[in-house]
């Protein structure tokens, strides 16, 4: 027993040493010689300031940026409190929020608004949203920023980012992107 | 569902079975100390670590001293993780200044990450330093991974020596497990991550100015102006990586494998999935060849394949049909979008792949999560629920699986040795009745755990029902769902629940303890019963083990014995969920 007890504690310390503190910083090390940017976050400069991440979603409401999906982080898409809603199927809030959701983004049309669009997701920080959500929008984007309808489409389209290998994943829009390019 | 989706869970499925093989094979040797590549890198750090600490390689022990060394270094690596946490405020790695953990939520942590659970009651980038998350919650990836490892091969040793005292070393297993299987294929899979976009850094916080201000309105009826976004970062990669490969799960965000830092590509989760099953796979062919008879192995891990597809196919079917109380949606899928229920879903991900994780996360004991298993339908929720309440046998956790698995396998013979009249036999054992009370043991551990203290936390309206999220039979669910997440190890949560109380911290703790330590005492005694044993030639009224008819009749076990006993719950739970769902009933 006695053995034992000594042996544990020498080597509860030692592999902590490898596995907690060698091992993580090996990995830093390689990663940030040989993948910088990734291991830093992907951030996007403009004029010297960090403007977002291009993983990290970022949240747009107004009527001349596409709108991105609820959120359920911190306000503003906070990445430092990332959360979903956790409301489940039959909660009368979910019901609710959908519904405000939906008003809004129909905005009085009768076309049935993309799933995506009116739900939060998992992490509240999804940087993306469906091909159908961003095409849905379009009409109000051009509207608003006085563009064509077939400009914005065409946009949009070029913003498609495909299946993996084009089969893994779902096709998507990163929102960031698409709305920093509407802006130039 | 789409033939994509079902193309990426075949594409899923064929890489694990290609994969088993090669990785049991490797295990084999690992295990058996026989020569392996990674031997001249490998050997000398091997002897290094034996000598420092005083470890004599060669000894071998019986399954009570067996079970006291990893009882004793579970212990000294809990007390460690306790330290750190509440000690953080004070040591380096802390570019938030997080301050030190507190009591209570440190206890449940330790014991969390001791029991490879990674059941998580705080929220990691407001909690936890950058030194807590390496130093005191991922070596306990690695350890409580490599403890069910060496707990696994014990148990196959025990099967497969005859007329035997020991079951081997635990501290030469634990190591071995370590050096030449957890660390190097962590080592690569992280930087594979981090070339997907996994974060690896020691940086604080970044602060990044929106693109689009946003004027929100508080609880108070304020509004406010938010021009700023705060990115968490850290050495995610590193920990992501033994994350997965030690079905642990524990994230190193809040939203785990949802978070674009923890999960960033479609490929990332493809990788990640594969990582929970690979090991649990590889096992059963390193089952085969220790006991000496690989196609015993080949019909456990058919059982195992038959359990994943049922639930795999059960949850992307329900999730494909979305909710139908939310009016005026489009959610069907098209060549535009995956369609189906998108709450607490990622866009990238899609429904397949966030059916196919919830199931994967749950057949093991893994319980990463790459979407809010709270919102999913209530029979898309509760296949991650009877994928746990089943022991976590289908491919499993790491090590954990294939015992709980042998367990099953142990009644399942003893089932078929009653239904002929003799004496069940398995691989040449006699199974008397010393074995088959230690396996229904077992076996009844772990319902008491789970339904008991459920039980005492609904009828507990001030400590149990005040933490709920969601009302109505998703509530009892969400309870129920916490105590079978503690008690199975596994980790994942109907995340709703605010479990940072001091009733469900220290509750949560308990379950977790036993639903680990107490269920591997009867395990490593059947092990130990079993090597005494002679073998028994086969005859021609021995029941062979490594046929389809064994696959049917353990699947079937498997089951009975878990539908048997949940079955009352469940359908007061999601059952009548989804019966009220259909109704158009809210809450």
């Amino acid at each position: 027993m006695k053995q034992h007890v000594l042996i544990a504690l020498r080597y509860t310390l030692i592999t902590a040493l490898l596995l907690g503190i060698v091992y993580p910083l090996a990995v830093t090390g390689i990663a940030s010689l040989t993948m910088r940017n990734k291991a830093n976050g992907q951030l996007l400069f403009r004029d010297g300031q960090v403007i977002g991440s291009a993983l990290i979603g970022q949240p747009f409401t107004g009527p001349g940026f596409f709108h991105s999906r609820p959120s359920s982080a911190g306000a503003g898409y906070d990445a430092s409190a990332s959360s979903g809603s956790n409301y489940g199927p039959t909660s009368k809030t979910l019901v609710e929020r959908v519904e405000a959701s939906v008003r809004s983004e129909s905005a009085g049309t009768s076309t049935p608004v993309p799933i995506d669009l009116v739900t939060a997701s998992g992490s509240g920080l999804d940087p993306d949203i469906t091909p159908a959500a961003a095409l849905y929008q379009v009409p109000r984007v051009a509207r608003e920023r006085h563009l064509s309808e077939a400009r914005v489409d065409a946009l949009v389209r070029q913003h498609i980012t495909p299946r993996q290998f084009g089969l893994l994943g779902e096709p998507h829009v990163n929102l960031l992107s698409l709305n920093l390019a509407l802006a130039r | 569902m789409t033939l994509n989706g079902w193309l990426q869970i075949a594409v899923f499925i064929a890489a694990i079975l290609l994969l088993a093989k090669p990785m049991g094979s490797y295990m084999t040797r690992v295990f058996d100390r026989r020569k392996t590549l990674l031997d001249p890198l490998l050997s000398p750090c091997e002897r290094l670590l034996y000598r420092v600490t005083g470890i004599n390689a060669e000894a071998e022990m019986r399954w009570t001293e067996y079970a006291l060394a990893m009882l004793v270094f579970s212990a000294a690596t809990l007390l460690l993780t306790y330290i750190v946490e509440r000690l953080q405020g004070r040591l380096p790695f802390n570019p938030q200044h997080l301050p030190g953990v507190e009591s209570a939520l440190a206890l449940n942590t330790a014991i969390s990450f001791t029991t490879n659970t990674n059941w998580q009651s705080y929220v990691p980038e407001s909690t936890m330093s950058y030194l807590t998350q390496m130093l005191g919650l991922a070596t306990h990836n690695f350890w409580s991974a490599a403890v069910g490892l060496a707990l696994a091969i014990a148990f196959v040793r025990g099967i497969a020596r005859r007329e035997s005292k020991t079951l081997g070393n635990f501290w030469v297993d634990l190591t071995r497990g370590t050096l030449w299987i957890l660390l190097p294929l962590s080592l690569v899979f992280a930087l594979v991550l981090v070339s997907q976009g996994v974060v690896q850094n020691f940086k604080s916080y970044d602060t990044v100015k929106l693109v689009e201000p946003q004027t929100v309105t508080g609880a108070d009826g304020k509004t406010s102006t938010i021009t700023t976004q705060t990115i968490a970062q850290g050495p995610v990669a590193s920990q992501e990586a033994i994350k997965m490969l030690g079905t642990n799960g524990g994230g190193f965000f809040n939203t785990n494998s949802a978070h674009p830092f923890e999960n960033p590509t479609a490929l990332s989760n493809l990788l990640q999935m594969l990582a929970i099953f690979l090991i649990p796979a590889g096992l059963t062919v390193t089952l085969g060849q220790m006991v000496g008879s690989p196609k015993h192995g080949w019909a456990v891990l058919a059982a195992m394949v038959v359990l994943w597809f049922a639930g795999t196919l059960t949850v992307y079917s329900a999730e494909s049909h979305g909710n139908p109380l939310l009016p005026h949606v489009d959610s069907r899928a098209s060549l535009t979008q995956s369609g189906g229920n998108m709450e607490g879903k990622e866009v990238r991900f899609g429904i397949a792949n966030s059916a196919l994780f919830a199931t994967v996360t749950t057949d093991a004991s893994c319980g990463a999560v790459n979407g809010m298993h709270d919102s999913f339908t209530p029979l898309g929720g509760m296949v991650p629920m009877i994928n746990i309440l089943l022991g976590e046998v289908v491919f499993g956790g790491v090590g954990a699986g294939l015992y709980g698995m042998l367990v099953f396998v142990v009644m399942a013979v003893f089932i078929a040795g009653l239904m002929v009249g003799r004496t069940p036999e398995y691989l040449g054992k006699k199974i008397e009745s010393f074995d088959v009370q230690m396996a229904m043991l077992y076996l009844l551990i772990f319902p008491l755990l789970i339904l008991g203290f459920s039980a005492v936390s609904v009828l507990l309206p001030k400590l149990g029902l005040s933490s709920l999220a969601n009302h109505g039979p998703h509530g009892l669910s969400e309870i129920l769902y916490a105590y079978t997440s503690a008690t199975g190890n596994n980790g994942s949560a109907f995340a709703g629940l605010n479990a940072n109380t001091p009733w469900f911290n220290y509750s949560i703790a308990i379950a977790m303890f036993f639903g680990r330590f107490i269920m591997i005492v009867p395990m490593l005694a059947i092990a130990g019963n079993l090597a005494g044993k002679k073998i028994v030639p086969a005859s021609a009224g021995t029941f062979p083990v490594t046929t389809p008819l064994f696959t049917i009749l353990l699947t079937g076990v498997i089951v009975i014995v878990g539908a048997l006993t949940f079955c009352p719950v469940l359908s007061l739970g999601p059952v009548l969920e989804d019966l009220l769902l259909r109704a158009g009933q809210t809450f």
